[in-house]
Order: structure tokens, then C-alpha cells, then sequence
């Protein structure tokens, strides 16, 4: 890349010319760092939206749940709560189902063209709009897992997170429709790394007699590893930002409980919801809460990135 | 008995144990291409039943009358508008950028600072950036006085297309063989000239490619537009329109899913229909466009 540059240096130009390729770099330098700009705009214009709400409520705000504007009380401790376990438990469903399908897209079961088709029908899954599977949630999902939700809490009561009467739209069907769109993500970033693993690691495998699966479990997987929990962090990160999906299905409730048949809230589907008509201290509450999320979804996505750099693979 | 070992021994119990796996991989799979199976079905049968050529010509009618829920034309227009802004907001700033860092960075702290930057940006949650216009120029009134209007939710969406546009750029530049610039250093082409009438040309194809599927994505957005384009029931028609409160698929089907009324629930399939099949058909063809590209090229 510099010898190239050097090159063209070099060479003697006319003054206009010289001008015009230095106003042409200038241009392109300064469309680059509007990036970096538009990216501390976010940060700094959330946080000072954020303050009055911040120095009113300090960090009591992420713990309590009460979320009252008429008496101006607002924590956001069952959003936050919802965001986390919404994404959580999504991944949990998510990776075993999304490596699995990597799996046996990288793996010869079946001849290609079978392989290809799996791996390009999980690949337009990723560009259906949430809204659209956010409608296909409420009209197609909710009234097929109905019965399976009564089963659920009657034989399972016990458990906390399923010890309340399944409401019409709940926390349950907000996760299970982010494993439909974690899906693609995982699947997509496992195939690649599991792709880039050198062959005669597993001819090397195979060679001393490992089998099929055995290679997979002790030397293929691991050797895909940093890839695939970059992909997994990724994959987080955008659960944790996922807005239409999950607002249309949740319920969007404030009452903080623990089971899952209950109607819940997230951040973003908070945001959804009152942005459009809030005023006074609750938009600055809103913003606290936008700030919480940004903060969450950017060390995940800046923890992803380390790992790929500290840990891909050099073969 | 001994002859017997270079056999396959189905009950051996690693080859059981392979079996298992196997299966379960398949099993996996199956599970994965369901959902668009079933959303694809679902979406031509309930949606496809509710296209009328008047579907695209009327303005929905408000939510409360269940004799007939009108068309989107409004919606249908506003997300092309929409989308359009934000391309021409993003693709020059994106293209531009990816320029920089493509052609002239030396892989110094300050490009590795953007690209690092870019790919936070590309993981910022969406309603992000609704919540950042909003604050920025809604509750404002920075653009002569409008609050919620088509602009904002273009530059909206356009925060969203920005990352997307830059990485094609850039990954799209650096495989053009260094060949091709020295090749127009020799015949005397300055830096500029070469990348406008050489480097830009030759990547074309593959950075058109992840615009468009960029496009495509943001066509579908939705949470960046709930507060800041809002929606409106009424045609688009002039200039002035950009300044005003502005509908889109996206917000409609948002909107009319969550209404109790069986008409407007009936609009949003038919949008949901309408979009989905665009979205698809750009994707799948430009899939198609990269594995043709690639035959050639080994040729």
C-alpha cells in the first residue's frame, strides 16, 4: 500500500493537478472521519440528553422498576432486566441450533447444491425485515405456541420462569422470535470460520484414526473457536438492539416479573413505545435509557472486535 | 474373526455415536430454514390474497371503520423517498470514505481508528439512531421548523446504510490488483484520475452489489422511522411533502399489525407482501450476479 503511494508521489505534476488531487484527498479524508464523527455525535448527544435524568436519579434508576409520569418516578431496572434475559436466553437457543447448521453446512452429509440451498435459505432469512416477522409473530407464531405455553406453566409451574398464567404476547415468544433472527448470524459467522480451518488439520485428524466426529469436537471446533464466539457476541449485540420484533410480540409491560409467560419490556421496545409521545423529565429518562443501551450494545460489539484481532487464526 | 476388524462395525460405539451427531446436525439444519420457509408461505398466502391494482393507487383509510382499509400508495411512495434520501446522503459519504481508506490511508492509527469506528457504528442498535435524529433535529425544529418529517427519517436511515456503504467501498477497492494503478502512474495519470477512471470502474460491480443489498436492508427499517418520519395517511405530492410528517411500509406494517381492526391487519400483510418479495428478489439477484461473476472470472 506505501510503495504505491510513494509512487505516484514521485512523480513531478503541473501545480493544478497537484492541487486537484490534494482537494480530491481532503474530500475523501474528511468524508471518512464524518464516521468517527456522526459515531461521538451518538454517544455525546444521548449522554447530555441524558443528564437530567442522570443527576435526578443517579444509578438507583437501573435498579428500581417503577416507571410513573405522573408522579415523575422512573427506574428502568424491568427494561433492563428484559433486555438482558430476552437476549440471553435467545443465544443460549441460538448457538447449539446456529453451529449445529454450520456444521452440517461445512461437512459433507449431503451433496452441495442441498448444502448450498440450506446456506442461502438461512442467509435470506437474515434480510426479512423485523416488522415483517415481528406481523408474522403476532398472527401466525403466537396462536401455534398457545397451547404449548398452558402445557408449559402447567407442568412446569414450579419453575419461577414459567409461574405465571402464558399471556397473549410474553417474554417467551420475544425470545424465541430472536432465535429467528440470531439464526442467520451465528450460522453465517460459524460457517466462515469453520470454513478456514486448514484441511490437513483434519486430514491429520482423520489420519490417526479420529472419527468423523471426534475431529469435529477436538480439533475442527476448536480450532474455529475465536471466530465463532466473535460471531456470538455479534449476535448479542444485535439481540440486545433488536427494536420491531420484539416490541410487537413482548407485551410491553412495566410490572417487573420474573416468569417468562409474563408480559415483559426491553429497552428498545420501551423506546418504541413512549418515545413518540413522551414530554418533560420522561424523554430524558427515555434518553437514560437509550444510554444504558448504547453503552451495553457497544462493549459487546468492541469486545467482539478484540477477540477477532487477539485470537483469529493464523494458519 | 479377525478379517472382521477391517469392516465397518455399525455398533461400535463411535460409529453409533457419529450417527447420532449426524442426525442431530440435520436435525439443526431443518430447524433453521423453517422460519423463512414459514414466513415466505405465510406472507404470499395472506398477503398475496389482498393485491388489487387499488392497493397502489389509494390512501389507507384511519383505523376505526372496518368496511374497507384503502391502499398504501402514501407508504409506498414515502419508502421510496425515504430510502432515497438516505442513499444520497450515505452513498457519497460512504463511497468517499471507503475511498480514503481503501487508497490513500497507510494503515496508520488514524484509518485503523475509522475502521474500528465504522464497525461499532455498523453495531450501534438501530433505534439509536432514530433516538439521535430525534434529539438532533425533531425536538429542534432545525429544518425550517418542522418537527417530524421524510428528511429526518432519511438521515436516519442513512446513519444505518453509512457503515455498509464504507466496508463495500473498501473491501470492494482492495481487490483491485495493484497492477491496474501502476499501469495508469505509467501512462501519467495522477492519483485522483486514477482512481476515478481506473480503481472506482473495475470495483464497480462489487461495490453496486453491497450498496444495493444495503438499500435493501434499509427499505426495511423501521425502528429509525417510528419518531422520527412518523406516518401520515396522505398522498405525497409535492416537493414541500419532505417537510412533513411522511408514511412507509415499514411504520405502516408496524402501525396496522397492532390495530384490532381485521382491515388494516389485512393492509399490513399486503405491504408486508409487497416488501418482502422486493427485498428478496433484490437479494436473491444479486446472489445470483456474484456466482456468475465468479464463473467468469475463473475462466
Amino acid at each position: 500500500m506505501e510503495e504505491k503511494l510513494t509512487l505516484f508521489k514521485n512523480r513531478k505534476r503541473f501545480g493544478i493537478e497537484k492541487n486537484i488531487d490534494l482537494i480530491f484527498k481532503n474530500t475523501t479524508l474528511t468524508l471518512s472521519s464524518l464516521v468517527a464523527i456522526v459515531l461521538f455525535g451518538i454517544i455525546l448527544v444521548v449522554f447530555f440528553q441524558s443528564f437530567e435524568s442522570f443527576s435526578r436519579y443517579g444509578l438507583k434508576f437501573l435498579v428500581t422498576s417503577e416507571w410513573n409520569p405522573v408522579k415523575d418516578e422512573y427506574g428502568a431496572f424491568t427494561a433492563i432486566y428484559g433486555t438482558l434475559v430476552t437476549s440471553l436466553l435467545s443465544l443460549l437457543i441460538t448457538i447449539p441450533l446456529g453451529v449445529g447448521t454450520a456444521i452440517f453446512i461445512t461437512e459433507d452429509f449431503v451433496p452441495k447444491f442441498v448444502r448450498e440451498i440450506v446456506g442461502s435459505f438461512v442467509e435470506l432469512l437474515a434480510a426479512i425485515p423485523s416488522v415483517v416477522l415481528g406481523l408474522w409473530a403476532i398472527f401466525v407464531m403466537e396462536p401455534f405456541f398457545r397451547e404449548f405455553f398452558v402445557f408449559l406453566h402447567k407442568f412446569f409451574g414450579w419453575i419461577p420462569l414459567f409461574n405465571s398464567e402464558p399471556a397473549g404476547r410474553n417474554s417467551l415468544l420475544a425470545i424465541i422470535i430472536l432465535v429467528v433472527m440470531l439464526l442467520p448470524i451465528v450460522t453465517s459467522i460459524a460457517r466462515d470460520s469453520l470454513n478456514q480451518v486448514p484441511k490437513k488439520l483434519r486430514n491429520a485428524s482423520y489420519g490417526i484414526g479420529a472419527s468423523r466426529w471426534k475431529t469435529i469436537f477436538s480439533v475442527i471446533l476448536p480450532a474455529a473457536l475465536s471466530g465463532i464466539m466473535a460471531g456470538v457476541l455479534l449476535a448479542l449485540g444485535r439481540a440486545m438492539g433488536e427494536t420491531m420484533a420484539v416490541t410487537m410480540i413482548i407485551g410491553n409491560s412495566n410490572a417487573f416479573s420474573w416468569s417468562l409467560l409474563s408480559p415483559g419490556y426491553t429497552i428498545s421496545s420501551m423506546l418504541a413505545n413512549q418515545f413518540g409521545e413522551a414530554d418533560g423529565s420522561q424523554v430524558s429518562s427515555l434518553f437514560y435509557a437509550a444510554f444504558v443501551l448504547m453503552i451495553l450494545s457497544l462493549v459487546v460489539n468492541i469486545f467482539a472486535q478484540w477477540l477477532v484481532k487477539k485470537f483469529s487464526l493464523k494458519y | 474373526m479377525i478379517m472382521n476388524s477391517l469392516y465397518y462395525q455399525k455398533k461400535l460405539s463411535r460409529n453409533v455415536g457419529d450417527k447420532f451427531f449426524t442426525s442431530l446436525s440435520v436435525f439443526c439444519a431443518l430447524i433453521a430454514i423453517l422460519p423463512l420457509i414459514f414466513v415466505v408461505t405465510y406472507i404470499l398466502i395472506k398477503g398475496g390474497a389482498q393485491i388489487t391494482p387499488e392497493l397502489f393507487t389509494l390512501e389507507p383509510n384511519p383505523p376505526g371503520d372496518d368496511l374497507d382499509a384503502g391502499g398504501i400508495n402514501p407508504a409506498l411512495i414515502g419508502t421510496l423517498v425515504i430510502t432515497t434520501i438516505a442513499s444520497i446522503i450515505s452513498i457519497p459519504v460512504g463511497v468517499g470514505g471507503g475511498i480514503y481508506l481503501a487508497e490513500y490511508s497507510n494503515g496508520g492509527p488514524f484509518s485503523k481508528f475509522i475502521r474500528f469506528g465504522v464497525n461499532v457504528l455498523a453495531g450501534v442498535p438501530s433505534i439509536i439512531a432514530g433516538v439521535f435524529i430525534y434529539a438532533l433535529i425533531v425536538s429542534t425544529k432545525i429544518l425550517f421548523g418542522s418537527m417530524y418529517s421524510g428528511l429526518a427519517g432519511g438521515m436516519a436511515l442513512s446513519i444505518l446504510m453509512l457503515p455498509t456503504v464504507i466496508k463495500t467501498t473498501d473491501e470492494g477497492l482492495k481487490l483491485v490488483p495493484n497492477e491496474l494503478r501502476y499501469a495508469s502512474l505509467g501512462i501519467g495519470a495522477s492519483m485522483y484520475t486514477t482512481i476515478l477512471k481506473i480503481t472506482l470502474p473495475t470495483a464497480f460491480r462489487s461495490i453496486a452489489t453491497g450498496v444495493v443489498l444495503g438499500i435493501a436492508r434499509a427499505a426495511g427499517e423501521t425502528a429509525p422511522l417510528i419518531f422520527t418520519a412518523l406516518f401520515s395517511y396522505y398522498y405525497i405530492v409535492g416537493f414541500e411533502d419532505l417537510f412533513y410528517e411522511m408514511g412507509s411500509l415499514a411504520v405502516l406494517i408496524y402501525n396496522f399489525a397492532l390495530e384490532p381492526y381485521d382491515a388494516q391487519n389485512k393492509l399490513a400483510w399486503a405491504a408486508s407482501f409487497i416488501l418482502v418479495i422486493s427485498i428478496l428478489t433484490v437479494n436473491i439477484f444479486s446472489r445470483i450476479l456474484a456466482a456468475f461473476t465468479e464463473k467468469t472470472k475463473r475462466v
